[in-house]
């Protein structure tokens, strides 16, 4: 099998990457006026728009829970977000990835907070090129801090894979179809715990722990990222975002 | 649009209590340890209007799985491939909770899981299955009716799977004058690897494997792994809605290996005899 190349003799990715780089990750919150919370994310080329609604009335009312909030995702790709355009009737991927992405946020929001509330979380993908699930996860984890929800942990998410029989970090669209393995988690850092594992290809046992362990570590850059965003927006540019500055301002 | 619900099993109080009480002693409702899977039985060749057919029980659980073969169009993409897909479907035969009409996201998930333990393992060689590249090529239909549900549907749904594969045979198609024609012959699939998946679920701080639908209705969160048969690891899905730690995922990729090997030989002595 003639394998595509793509970690050239230097050990850089096709797009200019080394092996443990992630892509330029951008993070704005609070881009939408009317939504709860919101955040942009571009992610490598992944350009995706998260709103959060709630906690808000749970329609149908039968719906609600009396003890907790409901929690509802919804993933979707734009039709012209892909090289062919993709029919805008959510596939059986898309009800998928809307599920897990669901089960990877939910450990972090403090349902118990909002009985008889739903918040609803609407991840749009404009421009997809691979890792969307994840970009997707470290958005909306941002946009329900934005919404003011009640949370134990952010959420940070990134995927790591095997490529030309390397472990390689943050996998994107070419990776993906060319490479052998590409494996997404979602993380809580300050939890330790992990909420989203999935893996197609194949990895034997030591790449296996590998793999998750480099894909920890990207969820803890990731995680850098968003804690960053989130204080620029609510602390403005000119603080350092050392810990004692932001004693400070508790104070 | 994905939302979160009660599991439709409400455990009663004490049995709930009960089995709680038990998990702290390593001791299941059943009697089982916690890394004790139920009882598997497979017969296999039991639809004979089919390709090739399954019918797995794994405790209570209970699947049967189909195939038919058919040429079609490769996907798009994959114009060097014949073409693999799995379907899944709980029927309402299965449990009082399921209802008529078109498959919820669990079913989805179940579904496309079981799919991808079975493709991305390169379980049949699907470069073997073209007739015409980029124009005519193998399609294996796998479809599967759960018809009694008792959890680990995941695990119970990939056995038959694997089941049917192993032992269908492949219809010989032919092009003459750029027409398929049916030979009437048979010929054996080209399987690979025996793809083994292993489901775990957490209680608390517990790890069980292989579970009931009770056991199921209290749990936090649900891990099913695959291996092959060179002991890789092929598909992970983490579901439901709570979490795990890194050493938690290690201890039962670990088990999954092991399970999964016996699990391998034991489909592979079922279909001797």
């Amino acid at each position: 099998m003639n394998e595509t190349i793509l970690i050239d003799e230097s050990g850089k990715r096709t797009d200019g990457r080394s092996i443990d780089e992630l892509r330029e990750i951008k993070l704005t919150i609070g881009v939408l006026k009317k939504a709860n919370g919101s955040a942009f994310i571009e992610f490598g080329k992944n350009k995706i728009i998260v709103a959060v609604y709630g906690p808000r009335e749970v329609h149908p009312k039968h719906m609600a829970q009396p003890d907790k909030c409901v929690l509802r995702c919804r993933y979707h790709m734009s039709p012209f977000s892909t090289d062919t355009r993709k029919n805008p009737a959510p596939s059986r991927r898309e009800i998928e990835i809307s599920k897990v992405i669901r089960e990877a946020l939910e450990p972090a929001v403090v349902l118990e907070d909002y009985p008889r509330a739903a918040i609803d979380i609407f991840v749009e993908v404009l421009q997809a090129d691979g890792g969307s699930r994840c970009a997707g996860i470290t958005a909306a984890s941002v946009a329900l801090a934005d919404a003011g929800i009640n949370m134990r942990d952010l959420v940070a998410a990134c995927a790591a894979g095997k490529i030309n029989n390397k472990i390689a970090l943050d996998i994107n669209d070419v990776e993906d179809k060319e490479g052998s393995a590409d494996m997404p988690v979602a993380y809580l850092p300050n939890l330790e715990q992990i909420t989203l594992l999935q893996l197609d290809g194949i990895l034997n046992k030591s790449q296996f722990t590998e793999c998750l362990e480099k894909a920890l570590q990207g969820c803890k850059m990731v995680y850098e990222i968003q804690r960053k965003a989130l204080m620029e927006k609510y602390f403005g540019n000119d603080l350092s975002l050392d810990d004692e500055n932001t004693e400070e301002i508790k104070e | 649009m994905s939302l979160s619900r009660k599991s439709p099993i409400i455990l009663e109080y004490l049995r709930k209590r009960q089995m709680l009480d038990l998990l702290t002693t390593g001791k299941r409702l059943d009697g089982r340890n916690l890394d004790e899977l139920r009882k598997l039985e497979i017969d296999f060749d039991v639809i004979k209007k089919a390709d090739g057919s399954a019918q797995v029980k794994l405790g209570n659980s209970e699947v049967i799985a189909g195939i038919k073969v058919e040429t079609g169009e490769p996907f798009e993409g994959l114009e060097h491939k014949g073409a693999l897909i799995v379907t899944a479907e709980v029927l309402p035969t299965a449990s009082p909770f399921i209802e008529p009409g078109p498959p919820d996201e669990d079913t989805i998930e179940l579904a496309r899981v079981v799919d991808r333990g079975i493709r991305e393992s390169e379980m049949v060689d699907l470069e073997k299955l073209v007739l015409i590249h980029g124009k005519i090529v193998y399609t294996i239909f796998v479809d599967c009716s759960i018809i009694n549900a008792d959890g680990n549907l995941f695990d119970a749904t990939s056995y038959a799977v694997i089941s049917a594969l192993t032992s269908c045979k492949l219809p010989i198609f032919e092009i003459q004058d750029d027409v398929v024609i049916n030979t009437g012959n048979k010929k054996d699939p080209p399987i690979t690897t025996l793809p083994v998946s292993i489901t775990a679920i957490k209680i608390g701080d517990t790890i069980l494997l292989d579970p009931t639908s009770e056991e199921e209705s209290c749990m936090e969160a649900r891990i099913t792994i695959t291996t092959n048969s060179n002991g890789e690891y092929t598909a992970i899905q983490k579901g439901s809605t709570g979490s795990f730690t890194l050493d938690q995922i290690k201890y039962v990729a670990d088990i999954a290996r092991n399970k999964g090997e016996q699990i391998r030989e034991k489909i592979k002595e079922l279909m001797k005899s």
